[in-house]
């Protein structure tokens, strides 16, 4: 069975993972990925749709590759010795693994918030110019519209306001996830890739960054790896299902969770492995 | 199952350790452990003593010689009117030169060793050079700097030529604790600024480098107070004995403060008070050390632990 998926949307609906509305445009399309980590075969053939204005789910156990595709997507996976690529994944019609697709370019369209929250050690306002910053912006005013913009959109603004100046290792686990989700916001990016994003935050503040997903996927494409399946169940449209390194199952979510194709996704949904 | 309970209250029952004896070895045990208490104090305490004493001897050995005429005079033959501040002068020349030529060699160094270098041959060819380069005793660092910065170059006996001389002598330091305040500053911080699309440099420049910064003072400071510290590589380079002008220029001739401890020392044999000068000039000396050390784990201090 091919699994390959083509980016016009007639070609799609005959793909065998049926996505039910057409109307959705496909930002990152992948076709036929395969990675390496030396001899280890980490991913094995994927060709998955990522669509816009939609939150995409990967769920899967420890060591499925998830977070290896989601870093592959805006290719921070480079940085580890000996990795080697084949496929392409196609953003917006441009292969990311053009020779003359600048990672520097591509990673201000797609953003990514990290599982741990790593904010700098800087003040809370810096952390969130930071982007803006690198990319040239040196314009005070500007940089504070974009900050306060930013922390509005991640939620934060209104714990933070008052305290812009101290630094954020100040702030709670949660409130720094929210500002690197912020951090993130300012350099505009099209695509938010989070890796597990609420795993090291308590079930509070992962509700606040859930509510807050949900929010942002007016606005931008979301791609989210989590562990948890009743997150991947309440926030997300798609959810991809992956498992030794392969895609076993992509559909829309109800479906995944209602009534999936596999045995295999029916049997990790329902708690039988991983 | 009652099989098994039965054979475990038997095991219970019997004692391997008996408890009479344990009583009788009590007392010799617990004398042994009190006496190896002693002897590792006294051999932590071993080298403070030492410290202890030499600190009395010159501080002894300086009283009535170290006062203000002392630090404000110019060298003279004359005890009486003989003073460090062309030393002085000197040492903090050489400070001038040593400090910078060592963190901008050194820093750079680390940073390509840490961040750009690929790890193969050519990063561990590297690696091991400057890890033997630390283990170069002074006088050859002397002779080097003697071959190339006085002979080769032409700067003489100068300030450059003894700066030079110096960096070089203190550069693997230098390069070391640098690489390891850069290594220490977490990759998920480097993650966050690539994923925002930052170039390496920019990472390097507003997150690495802010990060490391602290340690990579402390390892300057250190370095440094071992590059006043030195005599063996001065000797070699031919510092003079007896200089009365203070040094204006780099390629001026100089003293530091250890050549003119060394001289006063040598000369003790023919004037007795060159001996307690010397010993005036240890107590500057180590002062200076002193406080530059003390700077060094402030600062240390001040900015561990921040993540």
């Amino acid at each position: 069975m091919s699994l390959l998926i083509k980016t016009n949307p007639m070609q799609q609906q005959q793909s065998p993972f049926n996505t039910n509305e057409s109307n959705k445009r496909v930002v990152l399309q992948t076709r036929a990925l395969n990675l390496w980590y030396g001899e280890n075969h980490a991913l094995k053939n994927i060709n998955l749709p990522m669509t816009e204005n939609e939150v995409t789910a990967i769920i899967g156990p420890s060591g499925c590759g998830k977070s290896t595709y989601i870093k592959t997507l805006n290719r921070m996976v480079e940085v580890v010795p000996n990795v080697k690529i084949s496929g392409e994944i196609q953003y917006r019609d441009r292969n990311i693994f053009d020779k003359n697709y600048l990672v520097e370019e591509l990673r201000t369209r797609v953003g990514m918030v990290f599982q741990k929250p790593n904010p700098f050690p800087k003040s809370i306002f810096e952390n969130v110019a930071y982007g803006p910053k690198i990319h040239g912006i040196r314009n005070k005013k500007i940089l504070k519209e974009i900050v306060e913009k930013s922390l509005r959109g991640a939620a934060i603004w209104d714990e933070v306001k008052d305290r812009l100046n101290e630094n954020a290792y100040g702030l709670s686990g949660g409130q720094q996830q929210r500002l690197c989700i912020a951090r993130c916001l300012a350099i505009e990016p099209d695509v938010i890739l989070m890796d597990e994003p609420t795993s090291a935050l308590d079930p509070k503040s992962t509700l606040k960054v859930e509510e807050l997903i949900q929010n942002l996927k007016e606005n931008y494409s979301i791609v989210i790896v989590t562990h948890n399946m009743q997150q991947a169940a309440r926030i997300s449209d798609k959810t991809a299902f992956f498992l030794n390194g392969e895609v076993v199952e992509y559909d829309d979510t109800n479906i995944i969770f209602s009534t999936p194709n596999d045995k295999r996704t029916e049997d990790y949904i329902t708690g039988r492995f991983g | 199952m009652n099989d098994i309970n039965s054979i475990n209250m038997v095991e219970e029952k019997k004692q391997y350790i008996n408890q009479d004896v344990v009583k009788r070895k009590m007392s010799k045990r617990l004398l042994l452990n009190n006496i190896v208490k002693y002897l590792f104090l006294f051999a932590a305490s071993f080298a403070v003593a030492v410290l202890a004493i030499l600190l009395y001897r010159v501080s002894v050995d300086s009283i009535g010689w170290l006062n203000l005429n002392f630090l404000t005079n110019r060298l003279s033959t004359n005890p009486d009117r003989a003073g460090i501040i062309g030393a002085v002068v000197g040492t903090v020349w050489l400070m001038i030169i040593v400090g910078p030529v060592t963190m901008i060699i050194g820093i750079g160094t680390a940073i390509y060793l840490e961040e750009y270098a690929k790890r193969g041959r050519l990063h561990s060819f590297i690696q091991t050079n400057i890890t033997n380069l630390a283990g170069v005793p002074s006088i050859v660092f002397g002779l080097l700097g003697l071959t190339i910065f006085v002979r080769v170059f032409g700067f003489g006996s100068s300030i450059i030529a003894g700066g030079l001389t110096m960096s070089l002598l203190v550069l693997p330091i230098v390069v070391v604790s640098a690489q390891e305040a850069i290594r220490s500053v977490p990759y998920f911080l480097r993650e966050a600024s690539y994923g925002m699309g930052a170039t390496k440099w920019q990472t390097i420049k507003n997150v690495v480098l802010p990060s490391a910064l602290p340690s990579i003072l402390t390892g300057l400071i250190l370095a440094l107070s071992r590059a006043i510290g030195e005599t063996a590589p001065l000797v070699v380079i031919g510092i003079p004995a007896l200089l009365i002008p203070i040094p204006g220029s780099i390629f001026d001739n100089f003293t530091a403060l250890p050549m003119q401890i060394y001289y006063w020392t040598i000369d003790s044999v023919l004037v007795d008070e060159y001996a307690n000068l010397a010993a005036a000039t240890i107590v500057v000396l180590l002062i200076i050390l002193f406080v530059m050390n003390s700077i060094a784990i402030i600062i240390r201090n001040k900015f561990q632990n921040r993540y």
